[in-house]
Formats: C-alpha cells, structure tokens, sequence
C-alpha cells in the first residue's frame, strides 16, 4: 500500500439498488498531483468521485484521505471534512441564485464560523486572483458561464481544500471559455498545491493534468506517469 | 506545404533578404524542420523566374547581398492563395487505422492497442499543452492544431474501443461468411 499518497480508495464496490456502478476501484492521488479521470458515460467516473469524497460510502472497500479512513467516520465527521479538506466543482447549478458573487464566494467560511468582515475580504481577494475583480456584487444569474465556473472555482477553494474534485467543470463552456477556465483554476491550484480529482470526458481538458485515470466497467484503471 | 507560396506571403508583409526570410519561415512554420539555404533559394529563384517576385542587389559583398521584394502578380497571387479552401483531407489510410483493422481481422488484442495508443496521444495533448503555456504565439496556434486533431482521434479511438465486441463480431462474419 502506498503511504504518501493523499487520498485513496481501494477496491471500492458501490451499487445502487441492483445497478452496480463501481466494481473494485482503485485509485490514488498524491498531495498537489492533478488526476484526470475519463472513461465512458455512465463507467462511474462520478460515483467514484463521489466516493472519494466521502459523499457516498462504498458498499466495501476503504476510502482513505491523509492516512485515515474516510469511510469508517459517522455522517457529521465526514460533512466537516468536506468543509474543510474539500472543495468542489461541478458542471452547472451550484451557486445560489437569490446571492450575489461575494456572499457565494463567502458562503463556505460563513459556515465554517468565520467572522463576517474576513470572510467577505477573503472572498474578495479570491474573486481578484480569479480575474473577477469589481463583480462581487453581482447576482450570480447575471453572469456568463465561464464567469460562473470562476466563481464556482473562487468558493470551493476560498477554504483552501487540500482537494479540489471537480466534475465536468468546464461541460458547459465553449472551447476557448473552457480554455481560459482551465487555465485560471491550473494556475490557482498550482500556486496552493491543492489536489484535483478531475472527471472529465474532453480530453484537451484532461491534457491539463499530471496524469489520467480511465474508469471503465466500474474499475479504475490507472495510466500515465505517477507524480509530478 | 508549399513553401515557395509561404515564402511569397512573408514577403507580402515586407522585403527582405534570404538568411532572413528562411528564419522567419524556421520560427513560424519550421517546428522541427527547418528549411535548407537550397529550398530558400530555389524557392525565390522559381518565384523572381515567375515573375511574382524582384530582387535587388545592395551595396557590399557576402552571399547575401540580395533583397527580395514582391510584384504586384506576387501580391494577386497570395491574395487568391488565401482565399481557397484546402483539401479536405481525411486522413482515412493512418497507421492508427490500419493497426485497429489488422488487429481485428488477425484476433489480436484491438482494445489493447487502442489503450495504448489513447495513453500516448494523451501523453502528447500534455506535452502540447505545456508548450501553451509556456511558447509564444505561433506555438499556441500550432499546438491548438494538433491538440484538436489529435483529440479527433482520441475521439475515435474511444468510439472504437466502445465498438469492439460488434466489430470484431463482424469481422469473423465477414471471413467465415457464416454467424459464430
Ligand atoms: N443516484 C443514483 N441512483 C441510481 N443509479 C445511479 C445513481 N448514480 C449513478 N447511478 C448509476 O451508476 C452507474 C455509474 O454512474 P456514474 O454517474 O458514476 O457514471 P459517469 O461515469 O459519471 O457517467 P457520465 O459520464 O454520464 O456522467 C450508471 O449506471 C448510473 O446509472
Ligand atoms: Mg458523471
């Protein structure tokens, strides 16, 4: 077993009712290493995700996140890991509508007991290094999809995760948005030396990766060069 | 490529001499293959015997003396140039191709081969989008080119592999002219 590595799941099986989705999934990820996981639709790329996240809990099989594991913690356990170890992105119709921007972006540490006035200045500085500079007090609906997944992007890592799971991040942008999307978020996550659990169909999305895993059948099948 | 034609479209921007214009090419279109003194100058010997471009001899001695300069029938013919179409070329007869019929038709392992062949066309879609991040202009319009043909392929790649059991199914129907 692999002991350096952040987060893992081993041979992970999860059903739902008689479909299973995963059939021994085993993958692992290391602290900073950005994972691209591929595969076709409905192989299990975001129960996997889910898995890992600790979102799901598998029906057998270990999911561990720095040396412990994730799924032997109760409901509460895991709901605070989440908040505070990760972050997430997904492909639309994850921000709240009747919020603006800043409150958004805001929203995590709110609930993580942050004080207010923090909290708001630390969405604010999220928002500049996202290119979103003077737009905090926007309604989330007035804004464009790449704008959008920016700011997605600003509030799941204003908590800095040590994990970012990202799914379909960019499923909803043109090319070049998509692009210009990626680009800030490898920027951002490089600097932070978060970890990215990337599910992904676009291959150009995933050649922004270390390396990619292929899901198939409900197995993980992992590819490409180990680390960075 | 044609590379007197490329050569004409440069000058079309502004005169200059060979060892010049044989760089300008080499930065923006040579990638790993640069292009020889010999094809520079054949290339603007057929274009001044063509009559689209002119040279002009300039004071000093050197080899490269010669400034080139392009003609109105040079400018006419860059501008007809950019507007046609290119073939479009489909690229069917690809050793990629051949390799999924050949596995196919001998019983090979097919969906091994695609794996692999989808991990190193990965491979290279990092590679060019590293050179994104970190090339000029004409390398970020180079690597897109590639990226999207190679991701072309990704895609029929995973499309095949997704067809295999049907495939090779065929195939055996096809040789033995009977249902297994
Ligand atoms: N909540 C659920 N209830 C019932 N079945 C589910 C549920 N989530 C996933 N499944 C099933 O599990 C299998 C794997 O689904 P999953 O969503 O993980 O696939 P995926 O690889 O993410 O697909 P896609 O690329 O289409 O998003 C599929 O057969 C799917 O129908
Ligand atoms: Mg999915």
């Amino acid at each position: 077993m692999s002991t350096n590595m952040l987060i893992e799941a081993v041979d992970v099986h999860r059903s739902f009712g008689t479909t299973p989705a995963l059939t021994g999934a085993s993958v692992a990820v290391a602290a900073g290493e950005v994972v691209a996981v591929m595969g076709p639709s409905g192989s299990g790329k975001s129960t996997l995700l889910h898995c890992l996240a600790g979102i799901y809990l598998p029906d057998s099989g270990e999911v561990r996140f720095d040396g412990s594991r994730v799924d032997g913690l109760n409901d509460t356990a895991r709901t605070r890991l989440r908040r505070t170890a990760f972050g997430f992105v997904f492909q639309f119709g994850q921000l709240v509508p009747e919020l603006t921007v800043a409150d958004n972006v805001a929203l995590p540490l709110l609930l993580g007991k942050v004080r207010r006035k923090e909290a708001y200045a630390r969405a604010e500085e999220w928002l500049d290094r996202l290119g979103l500079s003077g737009l905090g007090g926007r309604r989330t609906g007035e804004l464009s999809g790449g704008q959008a997944q920016r700011v997605a992007i600003a509030r799941a890592l204003v908590t800095r995760p040590r994990v970012l799971f990202a799914d379909e991040p960019t499923g909803s942008l043109d090319s070049l948005t998509g692009e210009q999307v990626m680009d800030e978020l490898m920027n951002v996550v490089r600097a932070e030396g978060t970890a990215v659990v990337l599910v992904t169909h676009d291959a150009r999305v995933a050649s922004y990766a270390d390396r990619e895993i292929m899901v198939r059948d409900g197995k993980a099948l992992t590819v490409g060069a180990v680390g960075r | 490529m044609s590379v007197p034609l490329t050569l004409l479209g440069l000058l079309d921007r502004a005169p200059s001499h060979g060892y010049d214009l044989k760089r300008h090419y080499d930065t923006l279109f040579g990638n790993d293959k640069p292009l020889s003194f010999g094809q520079v100058y054949a290339s603007l010997g057929r274009l001044t015997r063509d009559g689209l471009i002119e040279s002009r001899a300039e004071p000093g001695d050197g080899p490269d003396r010669k400034s080139y300069a392009i003609t109105d029938a040079g400018h006419g013919q860059v501008a007809e140039w950019l507007g046609e179409p290119v073939e479009p070329a489909p690229h069917l007869q690809t050793v990629l191709f051949v390799k999924v019929v050949l596995a196919l038709l001998l019983d090979r392992d097919a969906a091994g081969y695609l794996d692999l062949q989808r991990r190193t066309h990965l491979a290279r879609m990092r590679e060019l989008t590293e050179i994104k991040r970190t090339g000029g202009p004409a390398e970020l319009l180079l690597a897109d080119y590639g990226l999207f043909h190679l991701e072309a392929d990704l895609r029929w790649i995973d499309l095949t592999t997704a067809r295999l059991g049907t495939l090779a199914e065929t195939v055996r129907i096809a040789e033995t002219g009977k249902n297994a």
